[in-house]
């Protein structure tokens, strides 16, 4: 299924994506595309693809079939290391890295040899709500305050899209609240170019104006995220 | 009391291999009362090990008369053979056995060329075989410890891996601290025995010396001199070997190739 939504340059761009492994179909013959400041939201039911075609973006998988433009570049063409600094991923799970909350935040930029200053730390912080966090170690924060830092750390990147895989869904009602509302400022704030993958269609519908619903790793629905979801 | 009905030495050898063998299957009777279950690979092993021991010792009787450069080619024989068996700790990781050869060859090879240039490890076959046959059995097992580490963390830790390789990172440093741990964790047999030699054992190639007629001091000296060429061999194929692998695990565009459920 095609989803082309209008004629403004698209910062990202899937061309019959697709992947299948020992003959399993993860994602197949997946077609949208993603203009910038906007916010796309991934549904469908558990094991329908969503995660698969998270990982196809920034290549964290290698597709089987199809490719994906970033800015019109195959990114295939991409050095690997630049991709993912681009298409920022932010998972499921933190998987914070042992040290403070600062040494995190500074690990994306210190892979292309630059240092990230106290200000621009602090400034990242804020914005997800974190405010003189910096010295803290990542082994006393709570669920929803790690997953706050590991949306800060992708963010250090400055990427050109951001991936959410599930940002919430292992988090409980309070945590889940904080760090949604944590990345609506942030897309707000910096008209971020999101996507968003969520099994949560109420979630789907707070965070972006389109959706995709996936089944079998097939797009089945896609366009207004009220149309989509309503259907 | 085994001496007491068994008078020619291979009989007095196969009832002790028993008594062993009965001994080594006890703990693992035990191990299956745990719901530990080694019985299979334990069983393959002790026979393995038992045919290709009296096979190594017929060979060596055989090989006391040959040229010298024949040990050359027994040793290279051990080394593929070593490779091939601590690549089997190593399951799914793309090009294990290949990097074990390597590894050992040049691992255990290399202090086994050295010594035996500077002398330290008699030239002749009954020295430079069963000496350098020690090397490459610790390296082989130094290896596969490494390999299994190494393995194992990468599982354990996919997470993190993805997550520095989605911020941006290299994908050889982003298992660094897997191989650091890897290294370490395979050289701890070998720096235990250093550490422990003469106070919790008296090894196998000291007790042989001291029944051939050997002056005890100069036993004990080459015990030490033995265990420091194992530490080498070892530490030297478990450096080479962590470093080849660490790039096996991740496909040219720096995809984890190793994840858990694939």
């Amino acid at each position: 299924m095609s989803v082309v939504s209008d004629p403004a340059p698209a910062i990202l761009r899937t061309e019959h994506l697709g992947r299948t492994v020992r003959d399993k179909i993860l994602v197949q013959d997946a077609n949208f595309e993603l203009r910038r400041g906007e916010v796309l939201a991934i549904t469908g039911p558990s094991g329908s693809g969503k995660t698969s075609l998270l990982r196809l973006l920034n290549r964290l998988d290698e597709p089987t079939s199809g490719t994906v433009f970033v800015e019109g570049a195959d990114y295939s063409t991409i050095e690997p290391r630049e991709l993912r600094r681009q298409v920022g991923m932010v998972t499921q799970r933190p998987y914070l890295f042992p040290g403070t909350v600062a040494d995190n935040l500074r690990f994306g930029p210190a892979q292309r040899g630059d240092t990230l200053g106290p200000e621009a730390i602090d400034e990242l912080l804020a914005q997800v709500g974190l405010k003189d966090y910096a010295g803290r170690d990542v082994a006393n924060l709570s669920g929803g305050e790690a997953q706050r830092v590991s949306v800060a750390r992708t963010l250090a990147n400055s990427p050109l899209v951001l991936l959410l895989d599930e940002p919430t869904s292992a988090l409980d009602e309070a945590a889940k609240l904080e760090v949604e509302s944590a990345i609506q400022k942030v897309m707000r704030q910096q008209g971020l170019t999101c996507v968003v993958v969520t099994h949560d269609v109420a979630q789907a519908a707070r965070l972006a104006e389109r959706a995709l619903v996936l089944e079998s790793g097939r797009i089945v629905r896609a366009g207004p995220v009220e149309e989509v979801l309503r259907a | 009391m085994l001496r007491l009905w068994f008078h020619s030495p291979l009989q007095l050898g196969l009832a002790q291999a028993l008594v062993a063998a009965l001994a080594a299957l006890a703990v693992v009777v035990l191990a299956r009362r745990r719901r530990i279950h080694l019985e299979g690979e334990t069983l393959i092993a002790m026979v393995r090990g038992l045919v290709q021991i009296i096979a190594v010792g017929s060979i060596l009787v055989i090989l006391l008369r040959a040229p010298r450069w024949t040990s050359g080619l027994l040793l290279a024989g051990m080394i593929v053979a070593a490779g091939a068996t601590s690549a089997r700790r190593a399951k799914g990781m793309p090009g294990a056995f290949r990097v074990s050869a390597w590894a050992i060859a040049f691992g255990a090879g290399s202090i086994i060329a050295l010594m035996t240039s500077l002398g330290v490890i008699d030239a002749a076959i009954t020295s430079l075989v069963p000496v350098g046959s020690m090397l490459i059995a610790n390296a082989m097992n130094t290896n596969g410890l490494a390999l299994n580490r190494f393995r194992a963390d990468v599982l354990a830790h996919a997470g993190e891996i993805e997550t520095a390789l989605a911020l941006g990172a290299e994908a050889r440093n982003s298992v660094s601290p897997y191989v650091q741990a890897a290294f370490e964790a395979s050289l701890i047999p070998a720096i235990d025995s250093m550490r422990s030699l003469g106070i919790v054992w008296i090894p196998g190639l000291m007790a042989g010396m001291l029944l051939s007629g050997a002056r005890p001091v100069y036993a004990a000296i080459y015990q030490f001199v033995v265990l420091a060429m194992i530490f080498a061999a070892s530490g030297l194929t478990s450096l080479i070997s962590t470093m080849l692998i660490r790039g096996r695990v991740f496909s040219p565009a720096e995809q984890l190739l190793l994840q858990p459920g694939r």
